[in-house]
């Protein structure tokens, strides 16, 4: 049982320097058999043997991860957090994903940091205001909140971007959700691992999946670095490296890998309180709590694994920052790295069996990932659990691509791909 | 971020090119034949490799003209390039 975190625990541990809290997870050897296997330990991994533990009372669960937990895109990418996408089947999807935001820290009893600090997205040509106003009543019908802004109301919302009618790209209007945000991206992996593991759960870090042992179309476990695990289940959650894992079980995805990247500048006084996404012009900007920037750039257009990326899609990112925020110019950047993204021909995941059984894949999240990990962890549960899709991933099926029912988001991902 | 030797114009920055995609995916020759499956399989399913990949390249900012390319996507290093129609080096 783990000690509950409050006020009263914080002073109680003050008196010992904090040198003896508890520790939030343990470092088990894997055992020889578990009754399902996650490979991943990023958000939706550890969000995924929360739930089977929690909600579907499957506790005999391991989840391997190559590297530490929350390492991998968890920890990379601007934790932006929405669900005003057009479809309606993304729309479930990502709103059930946020109304678990809304308590996910009091659930988990560790603060996430989950701040509804509203995300706008700008429209800067004729076609985006179109688009965007379509998606505002799309977003409304479904009953997910949006609003249109005007170049006035865009300013008086976030008063430091640039509404010029005469920068190369000028604001013609724009979308806000209000209940949108930003969370802690840690602490979702650190609040997640640490629930599962009070439910028993077992979380093996530094393990790496080396082969999927398979007799004839039905699992038998998997080959890893610190030996053979027997499992009749597996979920992979794999983001980036979804496909090698694939490979290893002979199945193809529809999947390509390729390099995203983001920067955070030195720290400053508050000077931005929303998030701000510009599709067109590349650019999104929003403030860490610390006071960094937190920019993000685009994909590269090749595939690559090498997490680096291209400088030339970070200064055309800067050059549009600029070209809204003329004050950010003589900011500093501090940091900048890459995340293999895996991309969807469709821009949607995939939440879903496969044609093997007992194998699961929860992968293609793309460029917009991190907002989904609560809501894509509750599902992927559930389609484990049961091997039947919820109703809520049901149209995220792998067998999309086969029927031609692709639910085509490329509008709202906000990243160009 | 690395440089490219295109076999037109020689080497040039990688921001002058755009990628195209896994190379050798030939059109299917009787489309009316396929199943849905095998469509499913021209049109969507990719290798995706960590390591050794065969890729297109297009020289956009340049001569315009596509290319062949084997690169180790894990690192980004360019083992070979070779025209469009030329057969894949097999080492």
């Amino acid at each position: 049982m783990k000690n509950k975190y409050s006020i009263i625990s914080l002073i109680k541990n003050s008196f010992s320097y904090h040198e003896n809290w508890q520790k939030a997870w343990g470092d088990p050897e894997p055992k020889k058999e578990y009754d399902i296997v996650i490979i991943g330990g990023g958000g939706h991994g550890l969000a995924t043997a929360y739930y089977l533990a929690k909600k579907h009372h499957i506790k005999n669960v391991a989840v391997i991860e190559k590297g530490w937990i929350g390492g991998g895109n968890t920890g990379r990418n601007t934790t932006i957090i929405r669900s005003n996408y057009l479809w309606d089947a993304s729309a479930g999807l990502y709103d059930h994903a946020l109304k678990i935001w809304e308590k996910l820290s009091q659930e988990l009893n560790y603060n996430v940091m989950f701040s509804q600090r509203g995300v706008m997205n700008l429209a800067h040509n004729l076609q985006d205001v179109r688009d965007l106003k379509r998606r505002t009543h799309a977003n409304r019908l479904n009953g997910i909140d949006a609003v249109y802004l005007n170049t006035e109301q865009v300013k008086k919302f976030c008063p430091i971007i640039n509404t010029s009618p005469d920068i190369r790209y000028p604001v013609l209007g724009g979308t806000l959700q209000r209940r949108a945000g930003t969370a802690r991206h840690d602490a979702v992996a650190w609040g997640y691992a640490r629930g599962a593991d009070e439910m028993g759960v077992n979380i093996i870090q530094n393990c790496e999946v080396k082969g999927i042992k398979r007799s004839g179309d039905s699992i038998e476990g998997v080959e890893t670095t610190k030996g053979f695990i027997k499992t009749k289940k597996i979920g992979v959650v794999a983001a980036g490296h979804s496909s090698v894992i694939a490979n290893m079980a002979g199945l193809r995805l529809p999947l390509e890998s390729k390099p995203l990247q983001a920067l955070v500048s030195e720290p400053v006084k508050p000077i931005i309180d929303t998030v701000v996404m510009s599709n067109a012009v590349h650019a999104y900007v929003s403030q860490s709590d610390k006071g960094e920037l937190v920019i993000g750039a685009g994909t590269d257009d090749y595939v690559s694994y090498s997490q680096k990326g291209s400088h030339d899609i970070v200064e055309g990112t800067l050059n549009a920052i600029l070209e809204l925020y003329p004050i950010f110019s003589r900011m500093r950047m501090l940091r900048q790295w890459g995340g293999i993204v895996d991309i969807c021909p469709d821009a949607s995941p995939i939440i879903s069996k496969t044609p093997i059984k007992g194998l699961y894949f929860n992968c293609g999240w793309g460029t917009g990932g991190f907002k989904a990990t609560p809501g894509s962890g509750d599902l992927f549960a559930h389609t484990i659990a049961n091997d039947e899709p919820h109703k809520l991933n049901a149209a995220f099926n792998l067998n999309r691509f086969i029927s031609g029912d692709l639910v085509d988001e490329h509008g709202a991902a906000a990243v160009a791909h | 971020m690395f440089l490219i030797h295109c076999p037109y114009c020689g080497e040039r920055e990688q921001s002058e090119f755009k990628a195209g995609g896994e190379a050798h995916i030939v059109r299917p020759k009787q489309p009316t034949e396929l199943s849905d499956d095998q469509w499913a399989e021209y049109l969507f399913m990719r290798k995706n490799i960590k390591g050794v990949q065969f890729e297109r390249w297009v020289h956009t900012h340049g001569c315009r003209k596509w290319f062949n390319m084997v690169r180790d996507t894990s690192n980004d290093e360019i083992k070979a390039i070779y025209k469009m129609g030329e057969k894949p080096p097999t080492k």
